[in-house]
């Protein structure tokens, strides 16, 4: 309760500094040295989260379907052969640094968003990928027999048995997926992406400490609301599928 | 019902189908690109073009190597070989390609690794872990293999055989520095570990015995995993800054807001939670009976704890190594971009310059660390826990 009552206030905070930030200036002028400007005017810093979050969203989203696609592809009797490659391929990849993907995606895309979106889609897929695998391959053998006894196709079976069964497992590698993005999205500034890490970097370069701070506590407060936000939707679908089953 | 039959053409494989496709549109693409300086556009050369007649000979071989991936009776320990003979081959033919183009002396002409190179890779790195997942090789195999890799990939760079790639060629202007934050990098991400451990445990086993704890712990430790690594990278240096200028005796016991200090905090912080998290887990998987035992025994409840318990949860515990392992190394990256030195300094470094071999330079040896460190713990956690053991 205490939780959710310290991240409502958090949102409300974030809102408030998000479309004044003006007015905290007086808070965080004690940060700054010098005169330095104590918040960061160069991009509004509402674009620069609008910028950020339309980037992990969008990434986040083409990595589901296509991951979530792959998922059910292989776990068909079509796509069996491809099994054992595929479990191998979502463990191992994910020990590949989302930095170093990031960095490896500028020689092939340049400078800019590109690059960034392509290493958030990449690096987003394998935990959606494994989640996946996991949930339709560990769904109590009796329900699909019972599924199977009903007279359902095999499509009918994976539309209205295996993926809702799945659901509250997948969702939490989109939720993974999301957190990790939002995480190299700020990073994702290094390579001239617009994101909040803009604010970050110009902090230190800059010797701003102004403006690390509410570079920082903008993002992180924007992860921990995504964060509760999966974690709530995770528990309502578990719901649905105990009330259903 | 056979699902591995089921509508699969006979003698057709098509994992091997796409593993083939990908090493052909490898050979279709250029293989390296040369420039004969730093400064001016690249040229993409195939195999034949960079190594003339034997060029097409290597291009037929791999084509011969890519082509029996396909039918579907070839036994898995040929895959195997197959799939690391081409690897091998790919690499070698990289090097060898690089000191065909470079003129005996020349130490400007740079060559770098193209698209095809990558493709080729991909495809027979695909197939490697195809054939490996097929076989379930016993563990002692494994770790052979592991090791063959690691020997070899130090043999191949260390007689200079791709000397003449302009990565190597970064690599050779600044040696000394690359050993150095090759040191900070793992300096980093094993000091943070260690320190995770020796702070974590105590706390997982206070949380243990004091359950109200719990929630607020772990709530707590799941809020700073939880925050992107630039953001609390960021904030550790005004922090730890201000606290050096104004905590009396705090610069001397070394903390400071510059430097690895920082961001070994940070590390430190992130792995937490992985450490706390599964100790708990692991405290609460031990069977009721297990601890009965050990008081009949007549043991006190901290000899249960140290002796009983704690070996108990040694399987656990390794995972939470793997998981923050794998994690420092990655993130151990972006000290790079706060001035705390690894092999992120370099990725930054290149970023500015849009100098993409240095780029390289940081972001191959942290990969290459980052898997070998993850397969040898996941091996080693089948060793001690043969549950595990993949299906």
């Amino acid at each position: 309760m205490t939780g959710r009552l310290a991240l409502g206030l958090a949102a409300i905070l974030l809102l408030a500094f998000l479309l004044s930030p003006e007015s905290f200036a007086p808070l965080l002028r004690p940060l700054t040295r010098n005169g330095a400007p104590p918040v960061y005017t160069q991009t509004s810093l509402l674009s620069l989260t609008f910028s950020h979050l339309g980037m992990v969203a969008g990434a986040v989203l083409a990595a589901s379907v296509l991951a979530v696609g792959f998922g059910v592809l292989v776990t068909r009797p079509f796509g069996r052969d491809f099994l054992p490659l595929a479990r191998t391929v979502a463990s191992v990849g994910q020990t590949f640094p989302p930095v170093a993907v990031l960095a490896l995606a500028v020689p092939v895309m340049g400078f800019g968003t590109g690059p960034t979106l392509l290493a958030l889609f990449l690096y987003g897929l394998l935990p959606i990928f494994e989640n996946t695998l996991a949930g339709l391959t560990n769904l109590p053998p009796q329900v699909i027999e019972a599924a199977r006894g009903m007279g359902m196709t095999p499509a009918q079976r994976l539309w209205r048995v295996e993926l809702p069964l799945a659901l509250p497992v997948i969702l939490s590698g989109v939720r993974l997926s999301a957190v990790i993005a939002l995480s190299t999205a700020t990073i994702g500034s290094t390579v001239a992406a617009r994101t909040l890490g803009e604010v970050i970097i110009a902090g230190l370069l800059s010797s701003n400490t102004a403006f690390v701070v509410q570079g920082g506590i903008v993002v992180g407060i924007l992860a921990l609301l995504i964060h509760a936000g999966f974690r709530w939707i995770e528990g309502r679908a578990a719901g649905w599928t105990r009330a259903r089953s | 019902m056979n699902p591995a039959v089921v509508g699969t053409r006979p003698g057709v494989s098509r994992p091997g189908l796409l593993f083939a496709a990908l090493g052909l549109a490898g050979l279709a693409q250029p293989f390296v690109q040369f420039r004969a300086n730093r400064i001016v556009a690249g040229e993409g050369l195939s195999l034949p073009d960079a190594l003339g007649p034997w060029g097409w000979a290597v291009a037929a071989a791999l084509t011969g190597a890519l082509a029996m991936a396909i039918p579907v009776r070839r036994p898995a320990p040929a895959g195997l070989v197959l799939a690391l003979a081409g690897l091998l081959g790919v690499i070698l033919f990289a090097g060898a390609a690089a000191g065909a183009l470079v003129p005996e002396g020349d130490r400007i002409a740079r060559v770098s690794l193209g698209a095809g190179f990558w493709l080729l890779l991909a495809a027979f790195a695909l197939a490697l872990a195809d054939a490996l997942s097929r076989l379930a090789l016993r563990p002692a195999w494994r770790w052979a293999l592991l090791a063959g890799a690691v020997v070899a990939g130090a043999l191949i760079l260390g007689t200079g055989l791709m000397d003449d790639l302009s990565v190597m060629r970064e690599y050779a202007a600044r040696r000394d520095t690359f050993w150095r934050e090759a040191q900070r990098h793992l300096m980093l991400a094993f000091g943070s570990l260690g320190a995770a451990l020796a702070v974590g445990l105590p706390l997982g086993i206070l949380v243990h015995e004091a359950p109200r704890l719990r929630g607020a712990v772990l709530g707590v430790l799941n809020v700073v995993q939880t925050i992107p690594s630039l953001a609390l990278f960021g904030i550790m240096i005004p922090l730890f800054g201000w606290i050096a200028a104004s905590v009396p005796g705090a610069a001397a016991a070394g903390i400071a807001g510059i430097g690895a200090f920082p961001a070994l905090v940070a590390l430190f912080l992130y792995s937490l939670l992985p450490v706390v998290s599964n100790l708990l887990a692991g405290l609460a998987g031990v069977p009721p009976g297990v601890r009965e035992a050990a008081a009949g025994l007549g043991m006190t409840r901290a000899q249960t704890l140290a002796q009983v318990m704690i070996p108990l949860t040694l399987p656990v515990l390794l995972a939470a190594v793997r998981i923050v392992l794998v994690q420092n190394i990655g993130l151990a990256v972006i000290a790079g971009l706060i001035g705390g030195g690894g092999f992120g300094s370099f990725v930054f470094q290149g970023l500015n310059q849009t100098a993409m071999d240095l780029v390289l330079l940081g972001a191959l040896p942290t990969i290459a660390l980052a898997l070998v460190s993850g397969i040898a713990l996941d091996l080693a956690l089948e060793g001690i826990d043969p549950r595990k053991v993949r299906a």
